[in-house]
């Protein structure tokens, strides 16, 4: 329980050899292409900065010293206090440092943007044109992931896997607070937020199985939300598909809304389908079918709002809380038609017959 | 989870205030309950025994004379440092433990408001408050004057910071505090994801201390721009007042946008409106892009002040002018402004678009040029000077070469790229703890150990300031190289539980570490004990212990209450250093009549109102809230009808005063 | 730092103010356009948050749906000539005419609790028709932007109501003057930030 005599020898071997070994630094030594960009971007900002630093803190300790009171041989010029050429030198030398910087941050940043789609599969691996990105949905939860995959129509809950050596194009939302997916291996981090899409394209190059974490604390079960990404060969990718398809059950909405409802230490769960236009109203907060799609709404707004009579238009839904306790929220009703009896936007549903 | 659940009705009088919201049943709390109780009744006892409490009030509370405003507020962040770092030690004992079947002594619910407080209380209720309290103290007496512009104000102000700090501390004993992180992000600080009353302590009490420091940032600039001694332009102004001129102006253009900010959250959670909800029609992003634009000027106006600090301390213990004079203050004015073009940077991964995200980076890394400037002209401030190691050179030598480093980390999570994978991770905490103890923190300990002596008479004891020193600088990379590690290991920050049992070690490192800071508090601790102990063999009697170069130190120490008998004239920069130079000689004789303002306990009992109103509004206690809310008001109302606000020192007690200087200068 | 202190005398510095009680300048003038500052910039997050959620109806009504605009010129009238009559009580101030002082800070405060009157109104119907801060993100930054300019008018009138007894107590004293010039930049102030209102959220949400 309480660090013991041994337990510190040990910490303190153990760091320093880890320390000096490095092999555990993921973020220094990814397998990801993305992420390995990013990992150069440090080491090469980090020697840039060093050029300054390192002098200025060698002369630091050699001016504390060279100057102290008790040493007679140095020079005391108790008036100089300015010096236009080392002025130039003080506010130029970093100037030059960051200018470089600046162009490296420039070109760094549009190259790696997590919504621009992947032009190489890594440093040696040019894409192929006729490459199509492996589509995964991921929802954060309150606190677990779900990851759908359109194209192979099957759905996971704490468990990701990808064909190495294919681009990985991400989409992602949350259902109720921010979270932050992150899978160190892989590439860098983007927020997941309620009623909004972000994006990642990211592409891992080695086969393994690696960490993916919340990156953002999202409430009491955050240490928990994890989940382990399996970089596969694509044959031991298309078994991992089987596998879902064989044991799962199918992710319907009844299912999806118990899923949303609040818990931790979630094991892995897998789904041999999901029900169409899932994706579409989970992003559109309108899996229910009772409440205003976010998509139907904003039309709505746009066009100039509902009018006077839109004030009657709210109803309450429940909130799930992890204490039990019941809460409610004010949300939209759904506009619905005979047609289109649960109010979802039109197009999701042609979507969604589209993908599957 | 055992957290209490509160009654979503309110009782018409107590709101949702009742037993269930007492931790009877969490050990660590009562445990703390009973310390803190039987050490408060103690502290009651000695000054009810020694017939304190008539000289606390008309002297301490009541007093709108800014130094011993400056010397309370002080007061205040090492109370709070403890309870803060109180904080900080459990989070680093219990992720040194949480591994595997271990589940630490923490559950998340207690763990979340553990590193929460540990947050806040640290920004603003140590940190704002050290930098509000040397400033205070200081910059009247370096700019010649008697007082601030407003004193009244400043004494109000103070307690208004008091008022923020009791509802925090409250919050340990009655109900809980919030569970969101030190800047309450909603979706998670809504009324749905958090119904309890922590997000709404969080809220009211940073409401509360926020008008204080408001009010405190309007005062000092007033001060600074009218009340300076005749003949010192601004371009003569010791640097110190330069920086806190600046820390002023960022808070007055800051603070209201945080008062906004939390404005609106408190409408969302008290009365339903939407700005920041998920379905009809908020924007969580909105919180977080106007939090920011408060929080990185906040930071700015934490370590403002401590650069002027640097500034003051190199040059006298160098013996030597400052290095680029004209270049300080130029820098100090170009990084007020860049810091309010850079807070994106703290969200970079929110999704905002290339060139939006570069944009922010490069003018991140573009306030690194006039803080380097500032480095380097400490740096050729001490080539060719004669450096004393007293004290507050050493933690100025442990700044120079700690602040380069999480500089240079910063610089490095600028890179929005890097940022990606680095983004609240642990090497994010490495970078601003590095930046925060390494700049602001040595700086106030530097500020103290300068100061002190011109304070109290007195100077502090210089062994056990070595260990202190040295105890920090140790602990501080001890605590966080195993963070920066751990960054770098794709870990991420407020995790209260791990299962890679490969990390423990740097864990309990860190633990160690934050252990050895724990031991340069308690020799810091030690030190003042030691040196009020022994204040007769450190005693000043020349009011100038340092040889020092500004006009705090050409008055006694302590000062008499009226600064200076006569307001001297600057004529140079280094006004003090200048008079010692030519040999300007202090009058003796001649003294008149000096005018003062009044000490008034108005501010006292309009911020504690104030205080009761936000207690009453975190329960729902409506009717009381409605009482004191309308209490403060009136309280307000009525001190203006008091125009009895000053009065005047007679000639002869200013005559006394100065008599007995001149004798001691003498001896 | 005043023109009439000598820093030298016949060459020599002079290094101490020995003429001594000389009254500091006044810096409640500046300390009060300091606050006034920041209590600007709360507004211009206000406005900020407006622009941002300001078409955000939840699929609920609108401005246009909503706004009664011949009330708000009523309100904006009222308010800008409250203004004017606060500028004679100024004026009257300087000639030290109290019981003018006193009987055109009357009419200004009756200006703006009429102002105060129709706003209330305003929220009042807007809440009844279900058309409350809580039904939309547009209301809400509608009612928080309206209602912290009704706030501070509202803190105003207590003010003016205090300075109204206290200069018919006290006269037209120093301090009391400073008051008035204190409160007149307060109300002048609020009338702008009005402006601002009800051009980016009146006019321009019907149009």
């Amino acid at each position: 329980m309480y660090p013991t005599k041994s337990l510190l020898t040990r910490a303190l071997v153990l760091s320093a050899s880890t320390a000096l070994a490095g092999c555990d630094w993921i973020v220094m030594k990814p397998h990801g292409d993305i992420a390995e960009q990013q990992a150069n971007l440090i080491v090469t900002s980090t020697l840039l900065m060093l050029l300054i630093i390192v002098p200025v803190i060698a002369l630091t300790l050699f001016f504390a010293f060279r100057y102290r009171q008790s040493n007679p041989d140095a020079t005391y010029a108790p008036d100089w206090d300015h010096s236009t050429r080392l002025e130039l030198v003080i506010w130029g030398a970093p100037l030059l440092i960051i200018i470089a910087l600046g162009a490296i941050t420039w070109i760094s940043t549009h190259k790696l943007d997590p919504f621009r789609p992947l032009d190489r599969i890594s440093e040696d691996k040019p894409l192929a044109a006729d490459v199509k990105p492996l589509e995964v949905y991921a929802v954060s939860m309150d606190w677990k992931w779900l990851f759908i995959y359109p194209e192979q129509g099957i759905a996971t809950v704490n468990e990701l896997a990808a064909p190495v050596d294919r681009p990985i194009h991400f989409r992602f939302t949350s259902t109720s607070v921010m979270n932050t997916f992150y899978v160190p291996a892989l590439a860098g981090m983007i927020y997941t937020m309620p009623g909004m899409e972000t994006q990642l394209h990211a592409v891992i190059n080695k086969a393994g199985v690696y960490d993916g974490i919340s990156g953002h604390y999202s409430g009491a079960g955050f240490s928990d939300m994890r989940f382990k990404f399996h970089g596969l060969s694509n044959e031991e990718f298309a078994s991992w598909v089987g596998e879902n398809k064989a044991g799962g059950q199918a992710l319907t909405r009844e299912g999806y809304l118990q899923l949303e409802k609040p818990s931790t230490k979630e094991p892995v769960q897998r789904f041999a389908s999901v029900e169409p236009g899932l994706w579409g109203a989970i992003v559109d907060r309108c899996v229910d079918g009772k409440k205003m799609c976010a998509s139907t709404m904003m039309a709505i707004d746009a066009a100039g709002g509902a009018g006077k009579g839109g004030v009657a238009s709210t109803m309450r839904s429940n909130w799930s809380s992890l204490d039990g306790s019941k809460r409610e929220r004010t949300v939209v009703a759904a506009l619905c038609t005979p047609t289109n009896l649960q109010g979802l936007p039109v197009e999701s549903d042609a979507a969604a017959a589209a993908k599957n | 989870m055992n957290a209490p659940v509160y009654p979503v009705e309110a009782h018409p009088v107590f709101g949702r205030l009742g037993l269930h919201a007492l931790p009877i049943h969490e050990p660590i709390l009562v445990a703390t309950f009973i310390a803190v109780a039987l050490g408060g009744l103690f502290v009651f006892f000695l000054i009810t025994k020694f017939k304190l409490w008539g000289h606390l009030w008309r002297d301490w509370i009541t007093s709108i004379d800014h130094k011993k405003i400056g010397i309370m507020y002080m007061i205040l962040g090492i109370v709070m440092l403890l309870r803060g770092f109180a904080d900080a030690l459990m989070m680093r004992a219990h992720q040194a433990m949480a591994f595997g079947e271990n589940a630490g002594f923490l559950p998340p619910h207690h763990y979340d408001q553990v590193f929460t407080a540990h947050g806040v209380i640290m920004i603003f209720f140590v940190a704002m408050p050290f930098v509000t309290g040397l400033m205070n103290y200081v910059v009247p007496l370096q700019i010649g004057a008697r007082d601030v512009a407003f004193p009244f104000l400043n004494n109000f102000s103070f307690w208004m910071t008091v008022g923020g700090a009791i509802l925090v501390m409250i919050s340990l004993f009655v109900g809980e505090f919030a569970k969101t992180g030190w800047l309450a992000f909603p979706p998670l600080s809504g009324i749905l994801a958090s119904p309890d009353p922590g997000v709404d302590y969080y809220l009211w009490s940073l409401q509360i201390a926020g008008v204080g420091t408001t009010l405190s940032g309007i005062n000092l600039i007033a001060t600074i721009i009218k009340m300076r001694a005749p003949g010192m332009a601004l371009m003569k102004m010791p640097v110190f007042t330069w920086t806190s001129l600046c820390t002023n102006v960022l808070i007055v253009a800051s603070f209201p946008v945080l008062a906004a900010a939390l404005a609106l959250l408190t409408a969302d959670r008290y009365l339903g409106t939407n700005f920041f909800t998920n379905d009809l029609g908020g924007n969580a992003m909105l919180y977080v892009n106007l939090i920011w634009i408060w929080g990185h000027p906040e930071v700015y106006i934490l370590v403002l002040p401590i650069f002027g600090v640097f500034s003051e301390v190199v040059s006298t213990f160098s013996q030597k002018k400052l290095f680029g004079y004209a270049s300080m203050v130029y820098a100090t004015v170009v990084i007020t402004i860049l810091s309010y073009l850079v807070w994106l940077h703290h969200f970079f991964t929110m999704g905002s678009g290339a060139s939006v995200n570069s944009f922010f980076g490069i003018t991140t890394m573009i306030i690194s040029i006039p803080t380097g400037a500032k480095i380097f002209n400490w740096l050729f401030t001490m080539y060719r000077g004669r450096i004393k190691f007293e004290v507050p050179m050493l933690w100025t030598v442990g700044f120079m070469i700690t602040f380069v480093i999480g500089g240079m980390t910063g610089v490095l999570l600028a890179v929005p790229a890097a940022d990606f994978v680095l983004h609240n991770s642990l090497f994010l905490i490495a970078h601003f703890h590095n930046v925060i103890i390494g700049g602001v923190v040595f700086g106030v300990f530097a500020a103290i150990n300068y100061w002190f002596p011109k304070a109290f008479g007195f100077r502090l004891d210089a062994f056990w300031g070595k260990v202190s020193f040295w105890c920090w600088f140790i602990g501080f990379w001890v605590a966080f190289t195993p963070l920066y590690i751990l960054g770098l290991m794709g870990i991420t920050r407020r995790v209260s539980h791990f299962d890679d049992m490969t990390l423990q070690p740097y864990f309990v490192v860190a633990a160690i570490g934050a252990g050895i800071v724990a031991l340069g508090i308690g020799a810091f601790l030690i030190q003042i004990a030691v040196s009020v102990w022994r204040r007769k063999e450190l005693r000043d009697t020349t009011g100038d212990i340092w040889g020092g170069r500004t006009l705090e130190w050409s008055t006694s120490s302590p000062p008499p209450d009226y600064n200076f008998a006569f307001t001297p004239i600057a004529h140079e920069m280094d006004a003090w250093y200048d008079m010692k130079q030519r040999g300007a000689e202090r009058p003796t004789t001649g003294f008149v009549s000096i005018h003062m303002p009044r000490n008034t306990g108005a501010g006292f009992v309009i911020a504690m109102l104030a205080t009761a109103m936000g207690f009453a509004l975190i329960w729902h206690m409506w009717v009381i809230a409605a009482i004191s809310f309308a209490a403060t008001v009136i309280a307000a109302i009525v001190h203006t009808f008091n125009y009895d606000r000053d009065y005047h020192i007679p000639a002869d007690a200013v005559a006394r005063t100065e008599d007995e200087r001149t004798r001691a200068l003498a001896a | 730092m005043s023109a009439t202190i000598a820093t030298h005398v016949n060459g020599a510095p002079v290094w101490y103010d020995h003429a001594g009680e000389h009254h500091p300048p006044n810096s409640t003038m500046l300390g009060f356009w300091l606050y006034l500052m920041s209590d600007c910039l709360i507004f211009a997050v206000l406005f900020a948050v407006y622009a941002v959620l300001g078409r955000n109806y939840a699929a609920g009504p609108s401005g246009a749906d909503l706004f009664d605009l011949p009330l708000v010129a009523a309100n904006t009238a009222l308010l800008l000539f409250s203004s004017i009559t606060y500028g004679f009580a100024m004026i009257a101030m300087q000639a030290r005419k109290k019981s003018q002082v006193l009987a055109w800070l009357a009419v200004t405060g009756l200006l703006g609790l009429g102002f105060l009157g129709i706003e209330l109104y305003e929220f009042h119907h807007l809440i009844h028709e279900g058309a409350g801060p809580g039904r939309s993100a547009f209301l809400s930054s509608f009612f928080t932007l309206v209602g912290t300019h009704g706030l501070h008018v509202t803190f105003g009138c207590i003010w003016l109501v205090t300075l109204m007894f206290q200069v018919g107590k006290g006269g037209l004293t120093p301090p009391n003057r400073r008051r008035l010039m204190c409160l007149s930049m307060f109300w002048h102030f609020l009338d702008v930030v009005w402006i601002g209102v009800f051009t980016f959220v009146y006019l321009m949400g019907v149009m």
